[in-house]
């Protein structure tokens, strides 16, 4: 068994599977009850000052059959007493000294952070996550994504809870911002140890089309909410891995968040440059049972490609994300459809004809397996993605992988095209029917 | 041993006869329809003969639009719900839906299309209209899948349509002919009649088509005439015993369970004969009477059977034993059948013959021949040039036109004996053919 451990910008945990702050977290009961199921962290629902909760709360993207694809909220942070919150966690950190407890904390001044910062400490959490991310209501009081969209705001925060706090800071980022390295850099400067993220997004999930309000609905009106889940995840994952490719801001541990559910997402995150990863939405649909195949999933991982810490593929993604300029512009492949796999459902031909670039063609044998155009054929992959079938449709490499050329070696040699008729521009001699071709070919 | 006890009640009755294809509920028809691929040019769409569009309505379902789902299978197929029930679909859209290449369960197609046209019926949705009168009339002979078509159709191209059927209740083969696993009497008609209301033909019930005088009041009152008249009462086999108690079509076997349900008694051996669809529904019907020795006999092997494979799966799944490659020489008995004297047959040479001195007796107490329908020559002989194929089968053009331009035909009398849907679709087509006619 591969070690799970981590020690996170001085924050120690059994595994790098925590929850995320947020109602998974909301009591000393939940969050046992996690730690007891095989989950390494959490990151107690924010701790701050009091509000007022609305019913109902959460909303939902379904797609096809499955349910919370994307999921969002617009409940506050913990409505709950912080002197219960404060006894939850110190009971918690009995029972669990060696998982990592941190708390979420969003308060206004700069007394108010001072306070809360020692409150925790005493209580025994391992760290600290400071909430500049939650889109929706506390942003109207000029708190969570409000600080979050302000860097130098966030900066000055980060400064005062540095000095005020004798254990490891986590600042979390809101995503609802133009450049997120803005907000990373900021609270690099400021003096973070760490960086989570990303926090949910502006959202609205849907509308109701009989009252014309906005899901969730609370007495015929809504408002935006923070949006998470598996359809975040991409996203997410982008903004990760710009912190982690960051000079100054890649040096801070990083903490990946936004639609992780199965071991393969917690894979992709730390390979992207996280050292931990925090689970919401999937958290709330199928309980704590799920980090069983978290684990499991890594485990097997690290045991097929002989890794024995989390630290020895973190970041390991990272090299061959690159910038479009440096790609390989002799690369080349094209499609290839396995025709004893192909089931006849023809998606890839109307795919390609009207979503790409007409190199598919329909049989006219009466079989229903459509063939490659191979040379009209830019090897986008649509085909191969739209494909039910696993491995019917393969991208096959046609270059001989001898010559490699990027847009910027081009451009350093003086080798780019100048004109749309310059014989060095894409798409020259790329066939492409003739407009009226298109008439009455529509079928169902 | 049986599998089915006697129904004594009704409620028994119906749990013998179950419903295969039971309705979804709204979760069920959310993930199933969830599935589709939505296939270009989809092969199911193909294989069904009205060519519904499949993909779409199954789309519709999954997003909510029910309503809209309906009404895209009823533009073009106006028994919807009559097909998805009792349509084969496993040989049909089902059988064609691209999943079967996975080893994958293709979409229940049928289910769904039950699933959008009967919350349309429940709802008495206005999908549809009959259009403005444009003055013209015409008659159609028969209630049945293909009589109903044609007068829907006919409806919305603004024709006035009078039905005239021989029974007590429309529906032809729906409600008399089905067998009760397949869809339910009051589920027929609420189909029929939810189109009725709609579209407002005329059914005249009890009304027979039967003499030359008849047929001259028709050509005079009306523009054009539809024949959807199906077929006649079980053929004769010409064989010695035939005309014992207990020795019953198969056609009037079903009819006569459709119409009375546990009030009828099925002895407890029962010999079919035939091997198409009709021989394996009578014998699956049998068995959930609760006769607990039912046989079927068929005269050519099992590779050779009319009836589709499930139908002979369902049918041995319910206690049925088969043999083949024998044939009926006589039925025994006094006045009552007591059994079935058979000889063993063979193919020498491409043709069947018979092995001298294989005869054999199999006992019984009833003997149910479904060994094909009686066709209507001597009526089609009234109607004037009015011409018939060598299987008395009306003769017609690609607009179901016969030979007597007045004339129209679709369904059974015209295919010979086939589905809901290819009757269903045929009428729908003659109505056009019909208004072209008509407005030449």
């Amino acid at each position: 068994m591969a070690d799970l451990s981590i020690n996170f910008a001085g924050i120690k945990a059994p595994n790098p599977f925590w929850l995320a702050s947020a109602p998974p977290t909301n009591s000393g009961y939940q969050v046992m009850k996690a730690f007891d199921a095989g989950w390494g962290g959490a990151v107690w629902k924010t701790l701050g000052v009091p509000v007022v909760n609305v019913s109902s709360r959460y909303g939902s993207v379904n797609y096809r059959d499955t349910r919370m694809m994307g999921f969002n909220n617009i409940e506050l942070i913990s409505d709950r007493p912080l002197s219960a919150n404060l006894r939850e966690i110190e009971e918690v950190k009995k029972y669990f000294p060696n998982h990592a407890v941190i708390a979420s904390l969003m308060v206004e001044t700069r007394a108010e952070w001072e306070q809360i910062i020692k409150d925790v400490t005493n209580a025994g959490a391992d760290g600290i996550e400071l909430n500049f991310g939650c889109p929706h209501g506390m942003c109207e009081r000029g708190m969570g994504s409000a600080v979050g969209q302000e860097p130098e705001v966030l900066k000055t925060i980060v400064g005062w809870v540095m000095e005020a706090s004798k254990i490891p800071v986590i600042t979390k980022l809101s995503p609802n911002i133009s450049h997120i390295t803005d907000p990373g850099l900021a609270a690099v400067q400021g003096g973070t140890n760490a960086i989570s993220l990303v926090n949910t997004f502006k959202s609205i999930v849907g509308i109701d089309l009989d009252t014309y309000a906005p899901y969730p609905t609370v007495d015929g009106k809504g408002t935006n909410g923070g949006y998470c889940g598996p359809a975040i995840k991409p996203i997410a994952m982008q903004m990760v891995r710009e912190l982690a490719q960051h000079p100054e801001i890649g040096k801070v541990a990083i903490s990946g968040i936004g639609g992780i559910e199965t071991w393969r997402d917690v894979v992709e995150y730390i390979l992207l440059g996280a050292s931990s990863v925090q689970v919401c939405t999937a958290a709330m649909h199928y309980g704590f049972g799920i980090v069983r195949e978290m684990e499991a999933g890594v485990q097997q991982f690290m045991k097929e490609k002989g890794y024995n810490t989390i630290y020895d593929f973190c970041g390991k993604a990272l090299p061959q994300a690159t910038e479009w300029k440096h790609l390989n512009l002799h690369y080349k492949v094209v499609a290839n459809i396995h025709a004893e796999k192909c089931i006849g459902c023809q998606l890839c031909y109307i795919a390609c004809d009207d979503g790409a670039h007409q190199a598919i063609a329909l049989p006219a044998n009466g079989s229903r397996t459509p063939s490659i155009i191979e040379e009209n054929c830019v090897g986008c992959n649509l085909c191969s993605l739209v494909c039910p079938v696993e491995q019917c449709i393969t991208m096959d490499r046609r270059d001989d992988g001898k010559l490699h050329d990027t847009w910027e070696e081009r451009t350093l040699a003086g080798n780019i095209p100048d004109s749309f008729e310059d014989e060095r521009a894409g798409g020259n001699h790329h066939w492409v029917p003739e407009p009226k071709e298109a008439l009455n070919k529509f079928k169902k | 041993m049986a599998e089915y006890n006697i129904p004594r009640t009704e409620a028994e009755f119906d749990s013998n006869f179950a419903p295969k294809k039971p309705l979804m509920n709204d979760t069920e028809a959310y993930v199933e329809s969830s599935r589709c691929l939505f296939c270009y040019d989809a092969p199911c769409m193909h294989a069904c003969p009205t060519h519904i569009d499949i993909p779409l309505f199954i789309k519709q379902i999954h997003t909510g639009n029910t309503l809209g789902s309906a009404q895209t299978i009823y533009q073009t197929n106006w028994l919807g719900n009559t097909c998805g029930k009792v349509c084969p679909t496993s040989e049909l859209c089902e059988g064609a839906c691209v999943y079967n290449h996975q080893g994958i369960k293709p979409i229940d197609i049928g289910r769904l299309q039950n699933y959008a046209t009967h919350t349309a019926i429940e709802a008495e949705a206005p999908l549809f209209g009959a259009a403005p009168p444009n003055q013209k009339k015409v008659a159609v002979i028969g209630a049945g899948p293909a009589g109903i078509a044609c007068a829907s159709e006919l409806r919305t191209l603004g024709y006035m349509v009078d039905i005239f059927e021989a029974k007590e209740l429309p529906s032809g083969l729906g409600v008399h002919g089905t067998a009760p696993y397949k869809i339910t009497n009051e589920e027929v008609l609420a189909e029929i009649n939810f189109l009725q209301q709609r579209l407002g033909f005329n059914i005249h019930l009890g009304s027979p088509v039967t003499t030359v005088h008849h047929i001259s009041a028709l050509e005079a009152h009306y523009d054009a005439v539809f024949l959807g008249i199906g077929l006649g009462p079980t053929a004769t086999l010409m064989i010695p015993g035939e005309g014992k108690h207990h020795v019953v079509g198969a056609v009037e076997f079903i009819e006569t369970i459709r119409m009375r349900k546990h009030l009828v008694l099925v002895p407890p051996r029962v010999v079919v004969l035939g091997g198409g669809n009709t021989a394996l529904d009578a014998a699956s019907e049998s068995a959930r009477m609760g006769a607990h020795k039912v046989t079927l006999a068929y005269r050519r092997s099992k590779q050779h059977m009319g009836g589709y494979k499930f139908e002979y799966k369902h049918a041995i799944g319910c206690g049925v034993d088969a043999i083949f490659n024998v044939t009926p020489v006589e039925i025994l008995g006094n006045d009552k059948a007591t059994g079935v004297k058979f000889i063993r047959t063979d193919i020498r040479d491409g043709q069947r013959v018979n092995l001298e001195g294989s005869e054999f007796i199999i006992e019984c107490d009833m003997v149910i021949k479904a060994t094909g329908q009686a066709k209507f020559p001597d009526l089609f002989n009234m109607i004037e040039g009015l011409k018939m194929d060598n299987g008395h089968r009306v003769m017609v053009n690609e607009h179901f036109q016969t030979t007597n331009p007045k004339y129209f035909a679709g369904g059974d009398a015209v295919n010979g004996g086939a589905e809901v849907v290819n009757a269903a679709y045929e009428g729908k087509m003659a109505a056009r053919g019909i208004a072209k006619f008509l407005n030449n």
